[in-house]
């Protein structure tokens, strides 16, 4: 390198613009199903084969159960790391609601959505304590899915597994399934299938990935797209609608601070006088916690009912 | 020396030619590679996402060749390379963009004084906030202290500036910045691996004019830093850092680090300038470049920073009309861009998919020793000053006790100046975790003490860095290779600060969580709790006989659930309108803080279920 001024930048002819544009597979998941485990696997394989491959992750908060999502895009030539919307060849789901949440990655002409249908419901939308709450967990069916992209497969991966005798073999039928999609040879898979799992269970994967791959290739698909269907959560429960009224006799509270600890709700207080307090009552549902441990019989809840209405799915 | 220019190219006749080993690196290793490669002898950071890995991989190369450490703060972990540099060796150190504040008090001075062996300092900013407080553009610092900043694309790239960076601080005798982001952290590329440099030690060189920071002297060399950016720009010149690709006479962008790979996706066709530092800038050629194409355009993430200088030379150009100066570029934001630019004709079609599919925030772990400390904090109805780390999560729902929180070691400030402030009757609490503690949180309790506040601070210490993935630190007794060394006593240096009211708790006894905080906040002066349980995933993870619901027992309270364990949730029974609760027997480690707090005493250990 010189430090001269004058010497001309080097002007590089530019690379072959017509390169054939990267192969773009997506991995999403929920942390710990090993989404990145299954996306090393394949760039690996891509290297391997000596092809250009980019592997782009977001593992910040993976391990605390957040959703995980892994970019793989190989090719003679590769770019962004990241897989532009729209663009997603195959879109590979270790759960169904993160299929549904990146499906707008997936290229709407000619991509492949292939999801297991497990469903991880996180404990976070299970917070609403009142009657007849519902998670928010999506409901959409593969047949929905299908009006968006055409090639849509859902199949009960862990399921499979669990009957082959080993339930983590699930991501290894998924790349059974995955590698109909792709152009390695069966053998190359087999091969760095062989690379990545331990050697005792080496037999097992072989038979995961060989069952994942005949799945898709027979026409099983069919049945098992019955059901996903039927592991859609069934419909809401009746609830009773509700006014809730606590009643508070002062004179018996010694404001021994029980209640107060034990609310779900914390919408109780010990006020200045030492004597327990609703400050929320909209906060309060009723479950009457307080009246069962108040060793004075200082609370009483009143729960009336107003009517049964069909708790709504959120 | 190394061309980063043609990684490409160079990958290519690599593969063709005696075939060296490739294999593919996230960019945190291609840097740490690199740094090997440049023969680096001691590698020093703080962790911090996403830079973390870049020290963690360095310290799997031979001890000999290079000393890697954990500091307590990334100021330490910049004074120890410092030294190092004097010493005559090439020296490193990696932190993540607010590290750089932290240390930035010795970058200044250090920019003056310059090197002796090469030193370099990773700074990784994570635009978009994956994993951070801010999103602050860690590229200004390097025009404030005038040391310049190398921008890869790719991990190829990273592991050859990296190299390259090392030769430029010694010939321009400067510390030079390497800045990543995390999508190239924590890409996967291929790489192609070189030998190790030989370099060997230059050994100390005694010129108190130079090392010595006094206004004497840095009045000499504030002209000459002056004068080294003159000289690093004619360099920028004629280096192949700075690569033109000729296309469109009508279009061109002026690009680099990951927006690069962005814009060959998105507008291949363009005239492409890729600068291979942000600072100082090419101008010579710059110029060039815009005069060669009609309209040109900067395509950067977040400060316009490239963008701001070209208008100070009097080049119209455009950018942050069109590019956000928030959150992560990505090809289609740029492509939007370009669209609204009139550049791009037509946006590619999406699937009309749309749907609200289920929020998947971060969660504290199953048995995480943080849950018992804030829902019993939660409890005493505290004004709470937090700090970060895991236990930040303590601010959300349902434990949501902590009403404060700015940056590491923050807290128990905040808390004495609350305290001093006297606005609030309720009682002032900070809560601050092992490593937090050690990183800044030792100053302001002196502070506290010093200045008498009547404030308790609940020290969480759970026996590792754990928000970055489960470091060591000088707490833990371990080092970054895994020896043993000392182990820093807590209790002792709280003691030996004036600290008279400490307490040690399990932060698994919910019971007594609750009544040693009662205790504390009665004190009068500084109390401290130290809070104290390994975290459940790191050193070990751990997993115990798990707990399970007796179905029948349960009153659909969900108290359990204010823990906000992820191994609780809803079961499919009722109990009048509500849902009961379950345990998942997989993620449940046993800490059995749940059955302590259930009223019903209907959690109970699976014996069966033990693993
Ligand atoms: C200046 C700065 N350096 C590093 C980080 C990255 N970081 C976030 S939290 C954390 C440490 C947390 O450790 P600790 O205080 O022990 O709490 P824990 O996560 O173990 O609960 C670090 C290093 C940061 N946010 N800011
Ligand atoms: S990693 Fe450790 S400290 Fe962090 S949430 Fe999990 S158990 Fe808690
Ligand atoms: S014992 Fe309870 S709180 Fe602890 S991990 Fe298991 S379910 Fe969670």
């Amino acid at each position: 390198m010189s430090t001269s001024t004058s010497a001309a930048v080097k002007r590089e002819a530019r690379l072959d613009t017509a390169v054939a544009e990267p192969t773009n597979v997506l991995i999403v998941g929920v942390g710990g199903q090993g989404v990145i485990t299954v996306s090393k696997i394949l760039a690996q394989l891509c290297l391997q084969n000596k092809l250009k491959v980019k592997q782009s992750e977001i593992h910040g908060m993976a391990k605390r159960g957040g959703a995980v999502f892994s970019h793989v895009r190989f090719g003679s030539e590769v770019y962004s790391p990241t897989i532009p919307l729209g663009q997603a060849d195959i879109l590979l789901a270790l759960e169904w609601a993160e299929g549904l949440r990146w499906l707008s990655y997936l290229n709407p002409d000619s991509g492949t959505f292939i999801s297991d249908t497990q469903m991880i419901i996180p404990p976070f939308s299970c917070r609403d304590r009142e009657r007849g709450a519902t998670s928010n967990y999506v409901h959409r069916t593969l047949d929905q899915v299908k009006q968006h992209v055409p090639n849509a497969f859902a199949v009960d991966a862990t399921g499979m597994a669990t009957e082959l005798g080993n339930p983590r073999t699930a991501n290894t039928v998924l790349l059974g399934m995955l590698s109909t999609a792709l152009d390695f040879t069966v053998e190359d898979w087999q091969a760095i299938i062989a690379q990545s799992v331990p050697p005792k269970t080496l037999q097992v994967n072989q038979k995961a990935f060989v069952l994942g791959r005949e799945w898709i290739q027979s026409d099983k698909h069919i049945a098992a797209r019955e059901h996903v269907e039927e592991a859609t959560p069934p419909a809401a429960p009746m609830v009773d609608n509700v006014v809730v009224d606590l009643e508070i006799t002062e004179a018996w509270c010694k404001g021994c601070d029980i209640c107060v600890k034990m609310c779900p709700e914390r919408c109780l207080v010990l006020n200045s006088n030492e004597i327990v307090e609703l400050t929320d009552p909209d906060a309060c549902t009723g479950c009457r916690l307080c009246e069962w441990l108040c060793p004075d019989f200082a609370i009483a809840v009143h729960v009336q009912k107003i009517e049964t209405t069909v708790a709504e799915h959120r | 020396m190394t061309n980063g220019s043609a990684s490409l190219v160079r990958f290519q006749d690599a593969a063709a030619s005696a075939e060296p080993e490739i294999r593919s690196f996230m960019g945190n290793e291609a840097i740490a590679r690199g740094a090997w490669e440049a023969g680096v002898k001691v590698g020093t950071a703080y962790p911090g996402t996403p830079s973390t890995e870049i020290l963690e991989s360095l310290g799997t190369y031979p001890a000999e060749d290079v000393d890697a450490q954990w500091s307590t703060n990334e100021k330490v972990s910049l004074d120890v390379a410092i030294g190092a540099s004097f010493g005559g060796v090439r020296a490193m150190c990696a932190m993540k963009h607010v590290g750089l504040n932290v240390a930035s008090d010795s970058l200044m001075s250090q920019s003056y004084i310059g090197v002796n062996g090469g030193l370099v300092l990773i700074v990784c900013d994570d635009p978009g906030m994956h994993s951070s407080q801010n999103e602050q553009d860690s590229r200004v610092f390097g025009q404030f202290a005038m040391v310049p900043v190398l921008e890869p694309s790719d991990a190829q790239e990273a592991k050859d500036f990296t190299k390259l960076a090392f030769a430029l601080s010694e010939r321009f005798d400067t510390p030079v910045i390497v800045r990543s982001t995390t999508r190239l952290s924590h890409c996967r590329s291929p790489v192609v691996l070189g030998e190790r440099e030989q370099f060997s030690t230059k050994g100390f060189k005694d010129i108190p004019s130079k090392h010595v920071a006094l206004p004497s002297n840095a009045r000499i060399r504030h002209p000459i830093v002056l004068e080294r950016e003159q000289k690093l720009k004619e360099y920028m010149n004629a280096s192949s850092l700075v690569r033109w690709e000729p296309g469109s006479k009508e279009f061109g962008i002026i690009t680099l680090s990951t927006c690069y790979t962005y814009v060959r996706e998105v507008i291949p066709q363009a005239s492409i300038l890729k600068l291979g530092a942000s600072y100082p800038l090419a101008e010579d050629v710059v110029r060039r470049f815009c005069d060669s194409v009609e309209r040109v355009l900067v395509a950067e993430e977040l400060e316009p920073v490239i963008e701001k200088e070209l208008r100070a030379m009097g080049i119209e150009i455009e950018g942050k009309k069109y590019f956000p100066r928030v959150g992560e570029l990505s090809p289609e934001i740029l492509r939007e861009g370009l669209h609204t630019a009139g550049i791009i004709n037509e946006l590619p079609k999406t699937t009309d998919f749309n749907v609200e599919t289920v929020a998947r925030p971060p969660v504290l772990c199953a048995g995480c020793s943080h849950a018992g400390t804030y829902m019993a904090l939660r409890t005493i109805d505290a004004r709470v000053m937090g700090d970060i780390g895991c236990y930040t999560l303590g601010a959300i729902e349902p434990l949501k006790a902590m009403d404060a929180c700015v940056s590491m070691g923050a807290s128990i400030g905040m808390a004495v100046g609350m305290a001093k402030a006297n606005a609030t009757d309720k009682p002032i609490v900070a809560t601050i975790g092992d490593s937090t503690f050690m990183h800044a949180g030792i100053p302001p309790l002196i502070d506290a003490v010093y200045n008498n506040a009547n404030i308790t601070v609940l020290l969480l210490d759970n026996h590792t860095v754990a928000m970055t993935g489960g470091q060591d630190h000088a707490g833990t007794g371990r080092t970054l290779r895994g020896e043993e060394t000392h182990r820093i006593d807590f209790e002792q240096i709280i003691r030996a600060i004036g600290v008279k009211w400490i307490k040690t708790v399990d932060s698994y006894d919910v019971g007594s969580l609750f009544r040693t905080y009662r205790e504390a906040i009665q004190y009068d002066g500084v109390a401290v709790v130290i809070s104290d349980r390994p975290c459940a995933l790191d050193p070990v993870k751990i997993k115990g006989t798990p707990f399970q619901v007796r179905s029948d027992g349960c009153t659909a309270c969900q108290m359990c659930m204010n823990l906000a364990c992820p191994a609780i949730s809803w079961s499919n029974e009722l109990f009048d309108g509500h849902h009961k609760v379950k345990i998942d027997q997989t993620t449940c480690i046993g800490c059995s803080m749940c059955a302590q707090v259930c009223p019903s005493d209907c959690i109970q250990l699976n014996e069966a279920g033990a693993t």
